[in-house]
Formats: structure tokens, C-alpha cells, sequence
């Protein structure tokens, strides 16, 4: 590809494309890109609310939507189905921007939260709270946001030698999990038999339980988080050039490094505090979202409709498909673990 | 660095081996159920002539022996399988447990009892066998290829995400169908609890061939430990030498999975132990390892059945918490990578 600079900007222009309002100029291939995602996600959720015991056609659900004369219809729609098609939508979402910020930090397209497993230090704040405390949503929520937090920083702290090497996190993040698996069982093993069914049904990590009360806090908590996190992708971008270049570039490394690490931390809490620890997807979605846009780096808007995508998807199976219906967090472990040996067979490949 | 002659090295064997007396007896006389020591003696040296009908007795024969028995056993697979993945791949992370060998016995184990409808220890053992030979081999083969040839870090991420990946699906399954799993439940968590002498005794001649295997290649391994060039100018036969340290590491993962479940970190940390007392050489480490690993585990063991009186943490559980702090330090150290 050899072109005067004036060609070369020529051919940059006409593959991207300004934004009207924000007037950002985006790649072209990552618009059309995001706008396929986006209507596949639109097309799949008006299935999902029209699938189940009582089978609803495309004009019937978007008529139960849309109009206000409180059919039954509506009801099935609006009450029973919505709330949980909108949660896989934002819980995905919310879980792949988590992973795409991990898996930025760590430069390493394995290094997302299900790998290092801060979902366990949640897993361990949720048990803590329910046996003390006893089984509400809030205190769960906030036993697990705070255990993923201070894992988090467990892990951080201890991988913390002049920096943070991916490697090193890695697998400290595997020892720390090791350590939390086992209070896990311990407490589990300690516990009631009643309090110990509520925790595994928590951890079996399924959306079917989370309704309308619970789904808009955290819908708007979520929502602050992502903001936040756009806010922050520029420095993001720069560190995956490496400490020294970002540096250069007027990065304050370690700042934007733990406010970016927070940030990736309390999306997959405030997640797994609704839904239980769902695997795998913040893994997939941002190498997904990468391959699909060919994009350079993580595109952030991109991985989360992917995750969005992927996570209904993955509900739907787990809802409708299935023999039995069963927590959607197997069915993820099972699309995500055959995505991420075909991605390192693939890398052995490359390096052939 | 100390004088390390054949005699110190002896002499600190036949510590271990005090030790792990010691362990033993410990193993036989703690529990939910504390047992004298005179009545251990009397029963274990009567049990040989003729049975006492005692409690303590019939605790000891049918239920604290047989455990004691799998401890060892286990123990020593996964601390000899240990060092033998970390001579063969160069890696001071290597584990059974870390490269995902465990996670795809039990993987196997899992398929065999839950879909195939494989009863006992016995049919089931081949498919511990080959879910570890598998998974060994995919690991070993993902984490190699390359210029550079096999590098630390790519084998241990290989072997982690295919670990989290089986044990992830044998999790799932296990969640899909209680009632079928019930037995699986137990022997997943790596607990010692509740297993006789027919669920040691058919895996014994494997783990044995696996040991015989492990001292035939230690010279072999120590020339390997200088790079493979000079390995092969030294005349060690290199390809074959790796071969063989795979077969024996599967058939020690995979014998260790198939009597105690997936259990983690002895493999790891043993042959750190074995080599900060004797030095880099393969064959004392191996021989270090076979009487160090049951140590640990019976430890662990010990442990597990004390902290929940009068109920039990699984073993795997306990050597966990006391191997993750280890993995911690050893990823930690300056030069973590290369032996």
C-alpha cells in the first residue's frame, strides 16, 4: 500500500466517518459494525419476548409495547419478559466493557475478571453478607461489591512490584482465587442448609430471579459506570502502548491505571451482585468485538453490544433451547470455553 | 551454598522419612473421633494377627487406614508428577493442577460417570489416565509451539484457561444434574472422606510404574535441565526423554485425580521443597518428592478434619490455602522464570 500523503488522507477520510452531534470521527468499519450489532440485539429481543409458554408473534410484541391499553399481552411482555431481556442487554454490556478494560490493563487478551477471578472475591462478600447478615438484595449487592473491590486490591497489591506485569497478575489473581475458594467452601460448609441453598442458587449465576426492583439500581449505577468509563478510554488507549510511551504522552500511568481498574472492577460487582459470577463473556466479547470492527485496540461501544448480544443470546439458549431451563452463567461458560481454545489455537498458530 | 554429599542428603531422607511417620500416625489418630495412641498401636499390630471388635478399632481398619493409605498414595503421584512437569517444561509454576492435567482427568472422569454410566474406581481409571494424557498433551503442544519454542508463560496461561474451561463444564454438569452427581460431589472438592481400600488399590500399580518411570529418565532430565542442544551433544535422547516424562506425568496426575479428585499446589510446591534441600539434581528430588507429597497431604488432611469439628474441610481445600500463598511468593521472586 504505497500512496502520496495526500491518497493516504484521502483514504483515511473516506473510512471513517464524523459523528453529527458528538463530532468524533469513527472508523467507518466500526459504525456499520456497531449498527449490525445493534439491530441483531433489537431483532433477538423482540424473539426473546415473544418466546416462551405463551408464544407471542413479532406485531403482537411490538404492539404490546407500544400500546396502553393494558392487555394481557402487555403484561406477559412489559412485566414478565422485559426485565429479563433488559438485563442480559446491560448486565453484557456492563460485563464486556469490564473485560475490555481488564483485558486492556493487562495487555493480554486472557487477563479479563472471570480468568483473575474477581468474581470469586464477590462470590466470598455475597457469602459473608448472607450468613451474617441474611438473604436481601441490597446487602448482598453491597457484601459483593466491596468483596470484588477489596480482592481486587488484594490482588493488585500483591502483584505490585515497580508495576504491574500482566503475567504476575495473572497468576496472583490465581492464587488469591485458590485462597477464596477455599473460605468459600468453608463458609458453605459452615452455613444452614437453608442459607447455603440461597448462596448456591446466587452462585449458579442466573438473570431469571432479577425483576424490576432490583434491575433499575442497577441499571443506573451501571450507567454512571459506563459514562465513566468512556471518559476514560483516551488514557486507556495510551497505556496499551506500553508505560513508557503513555507517559510520555502525559499519562499519569498509575492514577488512570487504578481509576480505570476500579471502574473495570465495579461494573462485573454491580453485575455479579444482581446476577451471580457469569462467565466467560467479559472474556469473549472484546476479542470478539476486535475481530468484528478490526479494530487496533478494545473498541469499547463495539464489545459492549457484542456482550450485550452474547449474553442474550446466551439466554435464550439457556431459557428456550434447552432440554431444561438452567442458569444462564453455564451456558456462557460453555460458548465462552470453546471461543478461547479456538483463540489460543490460534495464537500458537500465528506464531508458527 | 551448602555442602550437599550423598551422605547429608541420606541422612535428610531419612528425616523425611521420620516425618512422615509421624504424619501417618497423626492421620490414623486425629479426627472426629480422637483415638489413643496405645489403642492405634494394639489395634495396628493386633489387626495383623487376628480383628478386635472395639470401636476404635473397626474406625481405625475400615475407615482411618484406607484414608491414610490414599493420602499417601496421592500424594506421592502429585509431588513426583510435580516435578517432572517442572523439569520437563522448564516452568518453577508448573503444577498438575496449574496446567489444567487434573481439571481434564476430572473432565474425563466426569464424562465417563455422568453420560457413559461408569460405576468404581476401576472404570473409571482409564479415563482419568487419558483425560490427563489428553490435556497434558494439548497444553504441551499449545504452549510450545512458537520460534522460541516453549515459553513459561504461554504454557502456564494454555494450561490455566484449559483448566478453567474443563472444570468450568464439569461444574456446569455437576449443577444440570445433582442427583446423578451426588457420588462426584465429593471427590470433585478433592476430599479424602469416605473412600475404602477398592478405591486405592487398582490405581497403585499405575502410580508405582509412573515413579519407576520418573528415576529412569532423571539423568536424562538434568541434561535436559542445560537446553536441549546441549542435552542431545551430551547424549540424552531428548524427544524420547519428554515422551516419557508426559506418560508418567499423566499416569501419576491421572491416578493421583482418579483416587483423591482434583487437588492442587502439592505438586507445586513439593519439588521447591525437595530442591531447596537437595539441589538441582532430578534424582534426589524425585526421591525427595515420593516421601515429601505424602507429608503434605497427610498434613493437610489432618488439618481439613480439624478446623470444622466435628465436620470436615476437604483436603484439597486445605493444601490450596497452603499452596496459594507459595504460588504468590514464587511469581513474586526476581528470576521466577527459567530452572
Amino acid at each position: 500500500m504505497i500512496g502520496t500523503s495526500a491518497g493516504v488522507r484521502a483514504r483515511v477520510q473516506s473510512a471513517t466517518v464524523r459523528l453529527p452531534l458528538v463530532g468524533v470521527r469513527v472508523p467507518r468499519r466500526q459504525l456499520l459494525a456497531g449498527a449490525v450489532l445493534a439491530l441483531a440485539i433489537v431483532l433477538l429481543a423482540v424473539v426473546a419476548l415473544g418466546t416462551g409458554d405463551y408464544p407471542l408473534s413479532v406485531p403482537e410484541v411490538v404492539s404490546a409495547l407500544f400500546a396502553t391499553d393494558g392487555r394481557f399481552e402487555q403484561t406477559i411482555v412489559l412485566e414478565w419478559r422485559l426485565p429479563r431481556v433488559l438485563v442480559a442487554i446491560v448486565f453484557g454490556a456492563a460485563l464486556a466493557l469490564s473485560g475490555a478494560v481488564f483485558q486492556s490493563l493487562t495487555r493480554n487478551p486472557l487477563g479479563s475478571p472471570d480468568i483473575i477471578g474477581f468474581a470469586t472475591g464477590s462470590y466470598t462478600g455475597a457469602l459473608i453478607v448472607i450468613t451474617l447478615v441474611g438473604d436481601s438484595y441490597f446487602s448482598t449487592a453491597g457484601g459483593a461489591i466491596v468483596g470484588g473491590l477489596l480482592s481486587a486490591v488484594v490482588v493488585y497489591l500483591l502483584a505490585y512490584r515497580r508495576g504491574v506485569q500482566g503475567f504476575r497478575l495473572i497468576i496472583v489473581g490465581i492464587a488469591v482465587t485458590a485462597i477464596l475458594h477455599a473460605v468459600n467452601t468453608w463458609l458453605l460448609l459452615r452455613a444452614q442448609v437453608e442459607v447455603a441453598m440461597a448462596a448456591s442458587i446466587w452462585g449458579a449465576g442466573s438473570i431469571s430471579l432479577v425483576g424490576w426492583d432490583q434491575a433499575v439500581p442497577a441499571f443506573a449505577v451501571l450507567a454512571v459506570l459506563a459514562v465513566v468509563l468512556l471518559a476514560l478510554g483516551g488514557g486507556m488507549r495510551q497505556l496499551e502502548l506500553g508505560d513508557d510511551a503513555a507517559r510520555a504522552h502525559g499519562v499519569r500511568v498509575e492514577v488512570s491505571r487504578l481509576s480505570l481498574l476500579v471502574v473495570g472492577v465495579a461494573l462485573i460487582a454491580v453485575v455479579t451482585a444482581s446476577a451471580g459470577p457469569i462467565a466467560f463473556v467479559a472474556l469473549a466479547a472484546p476479542q470478539i468485538a476486535r475481530r468484528v470492527t478490526r479494530s487496533a485496540g478494545l473498541p469499547l461501544v463495539a464489545s459492549a453490544l457484542t456482550g450485550a448480544l452474547l449474553l442474550l443470546a446466551a439466554d435464550f439458549v439457556a431459557q428456550h433451547l434447552l432440554p431444561s431451563a438452567v442458569p444462564v452463567g453455564m451456558v456462557t461458560v460453555v460458548i465462552g470455553g470453546l471461543y478461547l481454545i479456538g483463540l489460543l489455537i490460534g495464537q500458537a498458530r500465528k506464531q508458527q | 551454598m551448602r555442602p550437599r554429599t550423598a551422605s547429608t542428603r541420606l541422612l535428610g531422607l531419612v528425616a523425611a522419612l521420620v516425618l512422615l511417620s509421624v504424619a501417618v500416625v497423626a492421620s490414623i489418630a486425629i479426627g472426629s473421633r480422637d483415638i489413643p495412641l496405645d489403642v492405634v498401636w494394639s489395634t495396628l499390630s493386633g489387626g495383623l494377627s487376628g480383628r478386635s471388635a472395639s470401636t476404635d478399632a473397626i474406625v481405625i481398619l475400615d475407615s482411618r487406614l484406607p484414608r491414610t493409605a490414599i493420602a499417601i498414595a496421592a500424594g506421592l503421584a502429585l509431588g513426583v508428577s510435580g516435578a517432572l512437569i517442572q523439569a520437563v517444561t522448564r516452568n518453577p509454576l508448573a503444577d498438575p493442577g496449574i496446567l489444567g492435567v487434573t481439571s481434564g482427568s476430572a473432565f474425563a472422569v466426569a464424562i465417563a460417570v455422568g453420560v457413559l454410566g461408569v460405576t468404581g474406581v476401576q472404570g473409571y481409571l482409564w479415563f482419568a489416565f487419558g483425560g490427563a494424557l489428553l490435556a497434558t498433551v494439548v497444553v504441551y503442544l499449545i504452549g510450545s509451539v512458537g520460534r522460541e519454542g516453549s515459553s513459561p508463560v504461554r504454557l502456564t496461561l494454555t494450561g490455566v484457561a484449559l483448566g478453567a474451561v474443563l472444570s468450568g463444564i464439569v461444574s456446569a454438569m455437576l449443577l444440570a444434574d445433582p442427583a446423578g452427581f451426588s457420588a462426584m460431589r465429593a471427590w470433585e472438592s478433592g476430599s479424602l472422606e469416605g473412600r475404602g481400600w477398592d478405591g486405592v488399590l487398582p490405581v497403585l500399580p499405575f502410580i508405582v510404574a509412573g515413579c519407576v518411570i520418573a528415576f529412569v529418565i532423571a539423568r536424562a532430565l538434568n541434561a535436559i535441565a542445560l537446553g536441549d542442544d546441549l542435552a542431545a551433544s551430551l547424549g540424552a535422547r531428548v524427544g524420547l526423554t519428554r515422551a516419557l516424562a508426559i506418560v508418567a506425568v499423566s499416569l501419576l496426575a491421572g491416578g493421583a485425580t482418579a483416587i483423591a479428585g482434583p487437588i492442587a499446589f502439592v505438586g507445586l510446591m513439593i519439588p521447591h521443597v525437595a530442591r531447596w534441600i537437595v539441589g538441582p539434581d532430578q534424582r534426589w528430588i524425585v526421591a525427595y518428592s515420593i516421601v515429601l507429597g505424602p507429608v503434605l497431604l497427610l498434613v493437610a488432611d489432618v488439618v481439613g478434619r480439624i478446623v470444622l469439628r466435628p465436620g470436615e474441610l476437604p483436603a484439597g481445600i486445605v493444601t490450596a490455602c497452603i499452596g496459594a500463598p507459595v504460588l504468590i511468593v514464587l511469581v513474586r521472586r526476581q528470576k521466577a522464570f527459567g530452572l
